[in-house]
């Protein structure tokens, strides 16, 4: 019985930071109302950045909408902060399964299974897969698919390309307008730089101004800075940088060991969900650099 | 000064609060757990800092108001606590888990307490 999504946003409405965002996403999802169940999972996701089943939601609705790059970041986002998560477990098996990585998308389910032995859909997806069951030819998607769990492969398209997941079959040449494809700001104040200050991807303006070369400069010498700092400070060796400033914050992480990433954004994002753009970017930027 | 600074180390998980001159690196006052070179701390934070402020202002977000340096056994976390360039920079090392955010806001203190 689908959820009454009136009073689901009555609910909401009268209390915006209630959890009950879930099942109000989860029903306008199941309804096929996806632009609708994308604003209220976002909603949520900003009020509880660190609640695994937002995540969860999230990655489903976007598997829905077919942007499997995006929803596999949700899914390892809520597997980082929930390891347990049977359902990201089982929707990363899905994506996995779609991307032909049958070894990464057993062990997804096998982990899924530990928690949940009694769920039949685990096995059944498993035994589909152990059979060597093809999926079906891609078909339009006209409908939203109802559940990412892998209990559903055979509805869905097998040769999707889903260019950073890993294991991605035939890795695509190096691009860098795709390095940070399908991350929230992709198009903006994100810099990826080589240990020379050397732009590998990525731009950054000011006041309408490309900043791009200049700033590349400056964080190489930053990241050697810190690097040294963390080093004989004893402090190991360091995995990010966080600072306000007057106009913005940002985040600088390093992907390699070589390389430094940058993410700007303004003052209305807080250092702590900052922290997690740049975590996920810095995924993104050493899958295709590994790729390169 | 030291009022100020104890207020920081007071926070668990804290090792040591300083001021340190951002010009020329050098300490002003300190309150530090054994081990920690407070020379050392002063100096490199000093110069992370004049290098970080320069990459902010090069991407147009202005001169720093705080910044934290994550690493796996330690955080090195600074309010600059002066004009634009130069004056004071309020410092604390701590263990890699404790809350910044508190230190965030004691810093902030701190720093607040010396103008």
């Amino acid at each position: 019985m689908p959820e009454d999504i009136r009073a689901l946003s009555s609910q909401l409405a009268q209390d915006p930071q209630s959890l009950v965002f879930l099942r109000l996403g989860e029903a306008l999802r199941r309804k096929g109302q996806l632009e609708a169940a994308l604003r209220v999972a976002m909603n949520g996701l900003e009020r509880h950045p660190h609640l695994a089943d937002a995540h969860d939601l999230y990655a489903r609705i976007l598997t829905d909408k077919h942007d499997y790059e995006r929803a596999f970041d949700e899914w390892d986002m809520a597997v980082r902060i929930a390891p347990n998560h049977t359902g990201a477990l089982k929707g990363l098996a899905f994506l996995y399964f779609k991307v032909g990585d049958l070894a990464q998308a057993e062990a997804h389910l096998e982990a899924a299974r530990k928690v949940e032995p009694d769920d039949p859909s685990i096995d059944q997806a498993l035994a589909m897969m152990r059979g060597g069951i093809t999926p079906p030819a891609p078909e339009p998607a006209a409908e939203p698919v109802d559940s990412p769990t892998v209990a559903s492969p055979t509805v869905d398209v097998p040769t999707v390309d889903v260019p950073t997941v890993a294991s991605s079959p035939v890795p695509s040449p190096l691009d860098e307008s795709r390095v940070f494809a399908g991350l929230e700001g992709a198009n903006e104040g994100l810099l990826l730089v080589d240990g020379a200050g050397r732009v590998l991807g990525g731009a950054l303006k000011s006041n309408g101004a490309d900043v791009t070369d200049s700033v590349a400069a400056y964080l190489a010498g930053v990241s050697q800075e810190a690097a040294r700092t963390a080093k004989l400070l004893g402090l190991g060796s360091w995995s990010g940088l966080s600072a306000e400033a007057q106009h913005g914050n940002v985040h600088l992480a390093h992907p390699t060991p070589e390389a430094l990433l940058l993410v700007v954004r303004d003052r209305g994002m807080p250092l702590g969900r900052l922290a997690i753009l740049a975590q996920r970017a810095t995924a993104m930027a050493k899958r295709w650099l590994e790729r390169g | 000064m030291s009022s100020a600074l104890e207020l920081v180390t007071r926070v668990r998980g804290v090792r040591g609060a300083m001021l340190v001159s951002a010009d020329d690196g050098l300490v002003v006052a300190e309150q530090l757990m054994e081990g920690i070179k407070g020379s050392a701390v002063a100096a490199l934070a000093a110069s992370l800092a004049g290098r970080l402020r320069r990459a902010m202002e090069a991407a147009g977000i202005g001169t720093s108001v705080f910044w934290h340096l994550q690493g796996d056994k330690g955080a090195l976390v600074v309010v600059p606590g002066g004009g634009r360039e130069g004056g004071i920079l309020v410092v604390a090392v701590a263990e890699p888990d404790v809350n910044i955010g508190l230190v965030r806001l004691e810093l902030l203190r701190a720093a607040e307490a010396m103008l």
